[in-house]
């Protein structure tokens, strides 16, 4: 009896399954951080500073440690000596300066948020109350605000440190043989050619996963158990291990499910070592959820640069060179990808474009502010951002079409592989069939006429039209590669598939979803590659007991990296299954093949299914001689090259110039992710990076005031977009594999919040030409957009206070449902 | 503590609780209904969101005592008879959820908007759902999921 040999062949890659994980999402059966309750377990309460830079003078907690079922209060002095202090993983150089960052402040605090005492109570609530009675005295330091007074070390972040200033890094084609001089380019083209010279601003963003983070330590048991709302279970039970010194082998890390990350759970956190901390003192499990200001305010914010470009060009529009000035906020700490996060984006500003020079140079600063790290594309929506803007103003100063200018510069599909300016290989793409089907599902054309006639008319709205051929480099990372950028780990990803004797079968993965799918997607791969039913594939991941090594997931990563691992390690068991196959079928080895399930002997009608040979490798009854029993196979995959999905995204807004109300009118991606696994999730995951990067194009900005206090600090100032503020987009693929690994697979998560930014800004400041604007700050915001009409030249450069507008003030919502209808 | 009898997901149930304990917490983390998440301190989000005596409330923003003699529906309650509702079904269908944190709220409103208005255009929909927040989905797929839970006649149903 075999369940292969019936079933129709079936390729279930590319097929839009429904994912296996909804139906506990949609019936409210998820195992949320949060959900857990254990027998005696207390809950925490951080005491947080008010203050952005302060001497910590006196901590009294003796009114708190008397309230109602409080357990212990935990000051920094209290866990000095034990808490150690949380690492960073990418030290950019040897000489990068990095602050001690301890889990409680013990006689300093360095930004508004930071904890300064921990309440441990019976219940959540009695927690928080007494929180509120510890007494906690402060001494004002002057506070390091602002990224541009930072580098000028007036005051210091870390008085410790003596400077601001991190570290900085630079790549230079020339020094590297991969060039030419970028400095002589741009002269040459002063002389004689085109320079365009811009600086831009990446505001401050923050994840704003909607699950906020939730830890539950429990100390019994011989394993310490930490759960952890994280993308990074692996990369937590190693860093805590280093850093509180506890043998890795007693720690157990689970990912329960996880509700969203977007890399804002992409750390090692202080609320996760307080929480083993406070319940290795108090000997009970301990929980901690945070709130949602708590969670805007204290878990790692994104971007904040600023960008100074220098594009040259031949006259006739062929570029010669871009040089890339950057300065990085780190906030007040470097997280675990901290200071590498711009030097992510050092090998993309060049895009897909071919120029022959190019000098990348960035220098991170400390600031009192919330710590900066890895945000959806993290450091290459910056780059894109960069280039795309600037390609379009080339093509406003040359008089030509934003499209015309990008197709002169390009790689043309014949020209793959193509080694960049930065010594990437880019393997595969097609930049002209995808700007070809976006062109045509936009109506550019029509667009174009239409907004020729709106500005020949002088009507108070206009059209603008924005672009972004963009491009990226995923599937994190070459493990050469990290360690030449001194990065601290490999970027390599575990795999491992188990035959059970039901013929079910368990993958393990080293990745860690929050969301992407991945147990539809690896069990459509299984499905495909071992000939099983779908729904007979369980994907396990998350728990470091079960997926013992792995990588996590970030940087679109998964599919590319751990998806491989799949791949490698089921055909290991297809190996392992031959000769037994062989053996009962009485034939040799050479004779069999393989095929959809079933191990076939040439020639003839003779075959077995894979899962009666892992039946029968498993009562090992009748096994070749030296045979072992099982099946289960392991397998690592080490990328030897990135990957490098692209696409052509073209946006058109309405701009009520009466009133700076922008109005988004179209948008069309057309994305060349590779192979898809899965339409649906592909699909599900542009959409949703489409509205995070035009939320950073329009809405959302973190905002402090002259305090250093975090004004946005609850959705109702930090401007999550709602389904009233988006539309409904097209979206469609073009497909160039990718060569570096089987599957052809390019990645996906990141995509969409790429390209979406500089696209819209583009619309935005397109609308606005014939005004002579030339740049709008993001967000784009109706005042903004405002001045930059009425008062030429502001469009840059006002102050960003007062940018955020509240979210649910009622006229406020009438005038961005306006902006929503279609 | 005041005593408070109410009826959630079709079961009677009756506590003491604070008179300051929101009806979130309640469910959570008397009745253990965690199938109702909290997303937000101020009521902007919608993660929250369930029935009261039919409507949709953010059940942050009501105490349990308010709900006392009153009938709630979660989530956890929504299937009838093991069959999923069709907002449920069409939200499998049109993956109009990622990781899923938004996603009882969003069905619990998206039912409760069906209710009030059995065919609303996209824009009603839109509008409808703007008090519930996704950061994963992009809310294009959520719509196209309101809108097919519609021509299957979800908002007569329910
Ligand atoms: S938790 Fe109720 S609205 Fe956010
Ligand atoms: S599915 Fe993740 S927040 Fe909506």
């Amino acid at each position: 009896m075999t369940v292969t040999e019936d079933r129709p062949a079936r390729r279930e890659i590319g097929n839009a399954r429904k994912r296996k994980e909804d139906q506990r999402l949609i019936t409210g059966r998820t195992k949320w951080t949060d959900n857990i309750q254990l027998t005696g377990m207390l809950h925490l309460a951080m005491v947080r500073s008010p203050f952005a830079h302060a001497k910590i003078t006196h901590i009294d907690t003796s009114e708190a440690k008397a309230a109602t079922n409080v357990v212990t209060v935990i000051t920094g002095a209290d866990v000095a000596e034990e808490q150690g202090g949380l690492p960073t993983a990418w030290a950019i150089t040897t000489d990068q300066k990095t602050p001690v960052h301890p889990s409680i402040a013990v006689d300093r605090v360095a930004f508004a948020g930071e904890i300064v005492a921990v309440v441990v109570a019976r219940s959540a609530a009695e927690a928080r109350d007494a929180a509120e009675l510890v007494d906690v005295d402060y001494e004002e330091l002057p506070a390091v605000l602002d990224l541009k007074e930072a580098a000028t070390d007036s005051a210091l972040t870390h008085p410790d440190l003596g400077t601001n200033k991190s570290a900085f890094w630079q790549f230079d084609s020339a020094n590297a043989g991969t060039g030419s001089a970028v400095d002589e380019a741009i002269a040459e083209a002063r002389e004689s050619g085109v320079v365009i010279e811009r600086e831009y601003r990446q505001q401050r963003l923050i994840p704003a996963f909607m699950e906020p983070r939730s830890f539950v330590a429990d100390p019994t048991g011989e394993q310490l158990t930490l759960w952890s709302s994280t993308q990074i279970p692996h990369i937590v039970r190693f860093f805590l291990a280093v850093v509180l010194g506890i043998p890795e082998s007693k720690i157990r890390v689970i990912a329960p499910d996880v509700g969203g990350g977007f890399g804002g759970k992409l750390q090692f956190t202080p609320e996760e070592i307080i929480t083993v901390l406070a319940a290795r003192r108090t000997g009970k499990p301990c929980k901690y959820t945070e709130t949602r200001s708590e969670s805007l305010m204290s878990g790692h914010h994104g971007r904040d640069q600023w960008q100074k470009l220098t594009l040259a060009a031949k006259s006739d529009g062929t570029v010669t060179g871009l040089k890339v000035d950057l300065m990085a906020d780190l906030g007040a700490y470097a997280g675990v990808v901290g200071g590498g996060v711009p030097i992510l984006g050092a090998f993309m500003f060049n895009a897909i474009y071919k120029f022959p020079a190019y000098q990348f140079n960035c220098t991170n600063y400390y600031t009192n502010k919330t710590w900066v790290d890895a945000y959806r594309g993290a450091g290459r929506p910056e780059a894109t951002f960069a280039i795309e803007r600037m390609m379009t103003e080339l093509a406003d100063e040359l008089g030509v079409d934003q499209l015309e200018i990008r197709e002169k510069n390009w790689i043309k599909h014949e020209e793959f592989p193509f080694t960049s300016v930065c010594g990437l290989e880019y393997d595969s793409g097609n930049y002209e069939e995808a700007t070809a089907k976006a062109k045509e599902m936009f109506g550019y054309d029509e667009l174009l006429a239409e907004q020729r006639r709106r500005r020949e008319s002088k009507d108070p709205v206009q059209l603008g039209i924005g672009v972004s051929t963009f491009t990226e480099m995923c599937g994190l990372a070459p493990s050469r590669v990290l360690g030449s950028l001194n990065y601290g780990a490999g970027g390599w990803e575990h795999a491992a598939v188990r035959m059970l004797p039901t013929g079910k079968v368990e993958v393990v993965t080293g990745v860690s979803p929050h969301g992407q799918g991945h147990e539809t997607a690896w069990s459509q791969i299984i499905a495909d590659r071992l000939g099983v039913p779908f729904e007979d594939v369980e994907v396990l991941h998350g728990d470091t007991q079960i997926s013992h090594k792995g990588m996590d997931t970030y940087g679109s990563r998964s599919l590319v990296v751990g998806g491989e691992a799949v791949v490698k390690a089921a055909d290991k068991v297809i190996e392992k299954a031959r000769p037994i196959a062989a053996h009962l079928l009485e034939a040799s080895v050479d004779d069999l093949e393989f095929k959809e399930g079933r191990f076939g002997v040439k020639g003839t009608d003779k075959g077995m299914g894979i899962a009666e040979v892992a039946l029968a490798s498993f009562t090992a009854h009748n096994l070749p001689d030296g045979v072992e029993p099982g099946l289960d196979s392991d397998a690592t995959f080490d990328p030897s090259t990135f990957s490098f999905p692209h696409g052509t995204h073209l946006c058109a807004v309405e701009i009520d110039t009466e009133t700076g109300g922008v109005k988004m009118r179209k948008y069309v991606a057309v994305d060349d992710v590779g192979n898809i696994v899965n339409p649906l999730i592909v699909a599900g995951q542009v959409h949703g990076g489409l509205v995070q990067g035009i939320a950073q194009a329009l809405w959302e900005e973190a905002v402090y005031d002259d305090a250093g206090t975090l004004v946005s600090a609850s959705f109702v100032d930090y401007l999550v977009p709602t389904a009233a503020d988006t539309i409904s987009f097209d979206t469609d693929h073009t497909t160039s594999p990718a060569t570096s690994n089987s599957l052809g697979t390019k990645g996906v998560g990141e995509a969409g919040a790429i390209a979406s930014t500089p696209a819209v800004v583009n619309a935005v400041v397109d609308a606005l030409r014939p005004f002579g604007v030339k740049d709008v700050r993001m967000p784009c915001t109706p005042e903004r957009i405002w001045k930059a009409i009425h008062d030429r030249g502001a469009g840059g450069d006002e102050p960003t206070e007062n940018a955020a507008m509240p979210h649910f003030d009622e006229a406020d919502v009438a005038d961005r449902t306006d902006g929503a209808s279609a | 503590m005041t005593r408070i009898s109410l009826k959630v997901d079709g079961a009677s149930c009756s506590d003491d609780v604070e008179p300051r304990m929101l009806l979130v917490h309640y469910l959570r983390e008397r009745l253990g209904k965690t199938g109702t998440v909290i997303g937000c301190d101020t009521s902007n989000c919608g993660a929250c969101t369930v029935h009261l005596d039919g409507k949709s409330v953010k059940s942050c923003n009501v105490l349990a005592v308010q709900a006392d003699g009153h009938e709630v529906t979660t989530i956890e309650g929504l299937a009838q008879d093991g069959e999923l509702h069709p907002v449920q079904k069409a939200f499998h269908d049109c993956h109009a959820l990622q990781c899923g944190f938004c996603t009882p709220g969003m069905i619990m409103q998206s039912v409760d908007l069906l209710n009030e208005n059995a065919n609303p255009s996209e824009e009603e929909i839109r509008l409808g759902l703007e008090g519930n927040l996704c950061r994963c989905t992009g809310y294009h797929n959520i719509v196209k999921a309101v809108q097919a839970a519609a021509s299957e006649g979800a908002g007569a149903s329910a």
